[in-house]
């Protein structure tokens, strides 16, 4: 199969005797858009974390583009053309958004004019242009998720992985990362870990549920939300 | 920035002896390849002065070994940027945490002066030179002319080769810090986890960040053995590994003119109390420091820029940009 860009076999984490991954198998194809979904504590982000190497799994077997990359520390995850936002947003608040994308334009780019060229299409893509020269310390909740989005996009990923990128934003904010992300889209595929599930229905094709550390359900959008098992595992939530 | 530091270079011998003034520009160069690693690099090594103290050692053993200085020199720094090599890996790739990385470089700082101390004893040789114990090493050939091993250089002329090797040290941190490698220094020292997820090998650039401020500390020690004529296991002592700390702490991280003008003024100071008995200098030391962290947190360089900035606070904000990234 050429075209699956992301395979888990088997993949189980416990922190202790916590088990909070058991025993995954995933199945992501290219240019696909998933959406994770499941309550607080379902394993989301332990599963996002192992893709991502910053935790490595306990037992079980990640294959990116028919490479095994388990246990590959997050540097060569990333180097390989993956995009990855974490849970807890994270970006460099002692530097400006300029010089935030030019660090991961320069990533790619190892001549100076074309880091700087990429950086100024990036800004231009995600309209922070006025506010390029301000520190990201300084800016709002949404900008930050903005510019981390962009950090994210700068490199082409054909893989990319957010962990809540619609997390704490404003409905104008949710627009606009939604236009964002199917904009990506068209040339990566994708997961995004959310629980925001109008977000989710503005943008899911298919859905994967985490429950207890396992996939109980993987369908399309509409059969998922009408399933009594994850109705009743949601029940109580916001959705 | 090189600018004014010739001229000032060449004034200052008119006003303070040059004896002086050589110590001060070693004491500058070592606080820079902190400011480099720790303000730059996000890297709290508390134990600089292990680096300067192995120059210095390195130097001594090599010029005695070869009798001859250059060779003595160049060893001293890349043998004890080898060692700072090994060590950083080891931290770096073992994942340490920011706190346990200053306890580790403090305690390693430690044991060399606690090894250093107790080899007084005739099995103590390397070649042709006893490391002495706590008397240290005396009487190695100091510096001269590459080449003409008669030709020494000592007094005005020592002050003169520290301090243009302290302008060029500077010139190239600063090259170094506005490259590629510069900037995404920076950029771990702001978010390592976000670098690594960018794809930057975080652990091999802060084995090699740690490495270069080490061979600076090792150069600065290499000729503050030239300036005193003897290496001592002091070198390696708690005194200095403070004292490195709290220069940059007084002149300000994170800039490099900082380090440099309060290990100049800090040393100087300490020398002016040196000379009298009536308050204890480690005494007004330490009154300095609690009254910079009080009043002026960022240090005194980033506090004198802010003001600088304010007074310029009616340019067009284009001109005040340039300006700004032309002081960071
Ligand atoms: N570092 C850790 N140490 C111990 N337990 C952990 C750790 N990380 C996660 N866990 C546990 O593993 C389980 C799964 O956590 P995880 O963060 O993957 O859930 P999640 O689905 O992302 O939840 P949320 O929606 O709240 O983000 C939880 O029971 C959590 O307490
Ligand atoms: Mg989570």
């Amino acid at each position: 199969m050429p075209d699956v860009v992301l395979e888990t076999s088997g993949l189980s984490r416990h922190f202790g005797g916590v088990v909070a991954l058991d025993n995954v198998d995933f199945l992501l194809r290219a240019r696909e858009l998933r959406c994770l979904i499941g309550p607080n504590g379902a394993g989301k982000s332990t599963f996002f974390n192992c893709l991502t190497g910053l935790i490595r799994p306990s037992e079980g077997h990640i294959f990116m583009r028919g490479d095994e990359t388990t246990g590959w520390p997050v540097h060569r995850i990333a180097s390989l053309g993956v995009g990855i936002k974490t849970q807890v947003p994270s970006v460099m608040d002692g530097l400006t958004v300029h010089e935030n994308i030019w660090l991961a334009a320069s990533r790619h780019h190892r001549h100076s004019d074309d880091a700087e060229r990429r950086t100024d299409e990036i800004i231009a893509r995600l309209s922070l242009g006025p506010m390029s020269h301000q520190f990201l310390a300084h800016l709002a909740h949404g900008e930050r998720q903005l510019v981390e989005l962009g950090l994210v996009m700068t490199g082409d990923p054909w893989l990319v992985l957010l962990d809540e990128p619609a997390a704490g934003m404003s409905p104008e904010d949710m627009v606009r990362i939604g236009e964002i992300l199917r904009e990506i889209n068209e040339t990566a595929a994708m997961i995004i870990v959310e629980h925001d599930m109008k977000f989710v229905r503005s943008i899911a094709s298919r859905i994967t549920v985490f429950h207890q550390g396992r996939v109980l359900l993987e369908d399309e959008m509409e059969r998922v939300m009408s399933d009594p098992t994850v109705r009743d595992i949601y029940l109580g939530r916001t959705a | 920035m090189t600018a004014v530091a010739v001229p000032v270079t060449l004034v200052l011998p008119q006003v303070i002896d040059s004896y002086t003034l050589t110590v001060l520009a070693i004491y500058a160069m070592l606080a820079l390849s902190l400011g480099l690693v720790w303000g730059y690099g996000g890297i709290l090594c508390f134990g600089q002065a292990a680096f300067f103290g192995l120059g210095a050692y390195g130097y001594a053993i090599g010029a005695l070994n070869v009798g001859e200085s250059t060779i003595a020199l160049i060893a001293a720094v890349a043998a004890t940027a080898a060692i700072a090599a090994v060590l950083g890996a080891m931290m770096f790739y073992g994942r340490l945490g920011d706190v346990y990385l200053a306890i580790i470089t403090l305690v390693v700082t430690l044991i060399l002066y606690r090894f250093m101390s107790s080899t007084a004893g005739d099995a103590y040789v390397l070649g042709k030179a006893r490391l002495g114990g706590f008397n240290g090493i005396p009487g190695f050939p100091t510096l001269h002319v590459p080449g003409n091993p008669s030709a020494y250089i000592w007094g005005d002329a020592l002050y003169y080769v520290c301090a243009a090797s302290l302008v060029l040290v500077l010139a190239l941190v600063t090259l170094l810090l506005r490259s590629g490698f510069g900037r995404v220094a920076v950029g771990i020292r702001e978010n390592e986890t976000r670098m690594g997820l960018l794809g930057y090998d975080v652990r091999a650039r802060k084995t090699l960040l740690f490495t270069i401020g080490a061979a600076v500390a090792a150069l600065a020690g290499a000729l503050y053995a030239n300036w005193g004529e003897i290496v001592t296991p002091r070198l390696f002592g708690l005194t200095q590994s403070a004292e490195i700390i709290i220069w940059c702490i007084v002149g300000g991280f994170g800039t490099r003119l900082g380090p440099i003008l309060g290990a100049a003024s800090m040393g100087y100071l300490k020398f002016l109390l040196g000379q009298q008995s009536l308050v204890d200098n480690t005494l007004v030391m330490g009154l300095i420091l609690i009254l910079v962290v009080l009043f002026l947190p960022r240090g005194l360089v980033p506090a004198l820029e802010g003001l600088w900035i304010a007074a310029w606070q009616r340019m067009p904000a284009r001109q005040m940009q340039r300006r700004r990234r032309n002081l960071a």
